[in-house]
């Protein structure tokens, strides 16, 4: 490292990251609840994963192994450059194996592998209140959390049916947790949703410009809104992955050339990239992408 | 017919400073009795209203209301939670202008559901059927259903908001001068929907109005206001018809007659 | 429904007793008006009583504190419900009144207050839905009762706003016959009327008298009076002595 300037361990200095930490402590004690937290500087912008990034930053030891996840791929801008930031500031071990991160800092995906106890999970969330789009006034949706007065949360969702004839909302789906509170589980895919629940893992969430952070610890009850008549139900895919053959995974379209070539492939891409290598083939075997190079 | 009372006020007041807003009122009223309260801008009726819907703390005074376990409260010592539940559950709260009762943005469907699904009411066709079911009961055609009240006239806004109010069978309802600012046969149509509600349901009402012709229209009873105080008291046909207070003499005396 | 039984011819009904009523007209420097002074007399069921005296005497107000409508000064106007019960309706209270006028006193008005909208069908049957009727009872005793006071059948779906004077009467003649409240005050019920509806009121007045129904009216035309009246009382005995 340069001697122009030293870095504290993991970038924040430790008052900061114990501030941080007594409001994980309070987010992990009332699951869903979103805790207020102070700014600090850091050297992204807002909007490109500060919010995520605190989380690490106050939580990250030594001994911890970070992966980057962007819209499931390991090399897209937040996943290519979180982890290198924090290997040079606190010189932690990075992976793009979800099997061997101890802390995964993600933007929008929840890994296909199953996590086990003792990892985090860190998602990146841009605005944090479900609430926020039907009822602008802050001093009032405070007030719906606190009272458990969600019926606005179904008018939203009856207003779909209404005009959709279906549950239109297909990611940032607002779920209940641990039957309480009401939470908005970032822009990720409805399809992730079931893998919050009873996860094994801690799961923190963390929203940088809006300086909020909740969390939903291990084995919590995680569980989508719908009516009876309109239950919840993921996406699903026609096809399994091109690539490595995967069914049941969310998968991304690629296009291939500029004649509408296209394929689907798993958007999670270490788990694609294990699969393959345990001999798993799909469709289109080895990849084009690999000989393209984008 | 029920003996009990369904609220008990006694002694309430509403000061700023030492300006009074409304002061030393008390009454009872019963399951589907509609009391006017009825008075000139500036009288304290509003004030009044305000105090006993819970929407401001009054200065002195209990306003008893029995809950639907049959016990007694004081409204003012009920916790945020359980007012605001009274206030989606067992009252309604109808404004002058609809736009404050209602959700603008959002379809009339969803306006009239909106307090079931606060209920935990989750099944959609229910929720659906339910709504259309009150839209035909204030006269809105149905096929506007998935409208949203900004395309709405202002009497048909009114009897939307009527309809969110009553979708959970509320047992009171407060009305702020519900046909103030609509056309003279909208104001008629109206008051004739209240009416046959208010006889329908068995709600008892408290209707703040300056029309004395509202009031007799609608109510059972009426309290008459001037400067805070309430100055008469009685049978609506009794206090319009036989008059004992100057005050009162010369607001009846000062309606039009067409 | 009512809190009577169909009862023996005799039993006492009503009792007024030292009955006073003034005005004040604040508006006119505060003058005090005497109405009437230690008005007295009773109605048994069965019978009709008949108030009577020049216009101007009070016979109106009487009718009108006998329904609450008037606020009486002083005394009492007793209702007497049977097995000992009564009810003092001066210092009833406003509910009370209302449960009086919902099951025991019927009134018969003048005038119409006509209400937008409801039609003259609905405007008659409504006393008996508030006895527990249902509408479709309500609205069926309802045409009888017009049918009878010969008003056209093409006129109970409108709203009577727009009636002449004799066929808003016989709406109010039949609002006030529908229920069987053992007390009945008419107020000049056939005062618009003519000689073929006179005689329909005198006949529905008759039927009332011997359902041991008890009536208190002021009738104008004296050959009505003569046929339903079985006493008369003269209200020009309760004139009130000004202050």
């Amino acid at each position: 490292m340069s001697a122009i300037a030293s870095y504290n361990f993991g970038y924040l200095d430790e008052q900061t990251k114990r501030m941080i930490r007594r409001a994980i402590l309070k987010a992990i004690a009332i699951p869903g609840y979103q805790v207020p937290l102070a700014s600090r500087e850091m050297p992204m912008p807002y909007g490109w994963g500060t919010g995520g990034g605190r989380g690490p930053a106050a939580i990250i030891g030594p001994a911890d192994v970070l992966k980057g996840i962007d819209q499931g791929a390991d090399d897209t801008p937040n996943a290519g450059s979180i982890p290198p930031f924090f290997a040079k500031v606190a010189r932690v071990e990075t992976t793009t194996r979800t099997a061997d991160a101890t802390i995964i800092q993600t933007r929008h995906r929840v890994p296909e592998e199953k996590l086990r106890a003792g990892q985090v999970l860190v998602y990146q969330v841009p605005i944090p209140e479900p609430l926020r789009f039907l009822e602008p006034r802050e001093t009032e949706t405070r007030k719906m959390h606190a009272l458990e007065e969600y019926g606005l949360m179904h008018v939203k969702l009856y207003e779909d049916i209404a005009r959709h004839g279906e549950i239109a909302t297909t990611y940032a789906y607002p779920v209940k947790v641990a039957g309480r509170y009401v939470m908005d589980p970032s822009p990720t895919p409805k399809f992730d949703n079931p893998k919050m629940h009873r996860s094994d893992a801690l799961q923190l969430f963390g929203a940088g410009r809006e300086k909020r952070i909740y969390a939903v610890p291990p084995h919590t009850d995680v569980v989508s809104l719908d009516f009876e008549d309109h239950p919840f139900e993921v996406q699903h895919f026609s096809e399994p992955c091109a690539l490595c053959g995967a069914e049941g995974v969310y998968l991304d379209e690629v296009v291939l050339d500029d004649r509408g070539g296209h394929m689907f492939v798993c958007s999670d891409t270490d788990h694609c990239e294990t699969r393959r290598a345990d001999g798993h083939v799909g469709a289109l075997g080895t990849s084009p992408m690999e000989s393209a190079d984008v | 017919m029920s003996d009990e009372a369904l609220l008990r006020v006694n002694g309430l007041g509403k000061s700023y400073g030492s300006r009074i807003g409304c002061t030393d009122v008390g009454f009872e009223l019963w399951p589907g009795e509609v009391l006017a309260i009825v008075g000139e801008s500036g009288s304290g009726k509003t004030t009044l209203l305000n105090c006993l819907s819970t929407a401001l703390d009054p200065t002195r005074g209990r306003a008893e209301y029995r809950m639907r376990d049959g016990a007694f409260r004081n409204l003012y010592d009920l916790g945020e939670a359980e007012r605001r539940f009274l206030m989606r559950t067992d009252w309604g709260f109808v404004h002058q202008n609809p736009a404050d009762g209602l959700r603008m943005t959002v379809s009339a469907g969803a306006n009239v559901g909106e307090r079931l699904m606060a209920v935990g009411e989750r099944h959609y066709g229910r929720i659906r059927a339910t709504a259309l079911d009150w839209l035909t009961r204030v006269e809105i055609a149905t096929d506007r259903i998935d409208d949203q009240p900004r395309a709405f006239s202002g009497g048909m806004r009114q009897r939307l908001q009527i309809a969110r109010n009553l979708v959970t069978n509320p047992r009171l309802v407060f009305m702020d001068e519900p046909t103030g600012g609509l056309d003279v046969s909208v104001q008629a149509r109206l008051l004739d929907l209240l009416r046959g509600l208010v006889a329908d349901l068995g709600l008892a009402v408290i209707i703040v109005t300056h029309d004395l012709a509202v009031a007799r229209l609608l109510s059972h009873r009426m309290m008459v206001m001037k400067e805070g105080r309430v100055i008469e008291a009685g049978l609506t046909d009794r206090v319009l018809d036989d008059p004992r207070e100057p005050y009162t003499q010369l607001l009846v005396s000062s309606i039009l007659q067409v | 429904m009512t809190d009577a039984a169909i009862s023996e011819p005799g039993l006492l009904r009503l009792s007024l007793h030292d009955v006073s009523k003034t005005f004040t007209m604040h508006l006119r420097g505060g003058v005090v008006l005497p109405v009437v002074g230690d008005v007295s007399f009773d109605v048994h069921a069965g019978e009709c009583v008949v108030l009577g005296g020049p216009s101007g005497a009070g016979k109106s107000s009487i009718l009108k504190m006998a329904y609450g409508n008037y606020g009486a000064d002083s005394g009492a106007i007793r209702f007497h419900r049977g097995g000992g019960d009564s009810i003092d309706l001066v210092t009833a209270t406003p509910r009370e009144t209302l449960e009086l006028r919902r099951a025991t006193v019927g009134y018969v008005s003048q005038f119409l207050r006509t209400v937008p909208r409801v039609s003259a069908l609905d405007v008659v049957a409504e006393p008996l839905l508030a006895h527990g009727a249902s509408r479709g009872e309500a609205r069926t005793r309802a045409g009888m009762l017009l049918a009878r006071l010969n008003l056209p059948e093409r006129l109970w779906s409108l709203p009577p706003a727009t009636f002449s004077g004799g066929e808003q009467q016989r709406v109010n003649i039949a609002r006030g016959f529908i229920t069987d409240h053992p007390v009945l005050l008419l107020d000049e019920p056939t005062a618009s009327l003519d000689a073929t509806n006179r005689k329909a009121v005198i006949a529905m007045v008759e039927e009332k008298k011997r359902a041991g129904i008890a009536m208190l009216g002021i009738f104008h035309d004296d050959d009505v009076r003569a046929q339903v009246a079985d006493c008369i009382v003269d209200v020009t005995r309760f004139a009130a002595r000004a202050a």
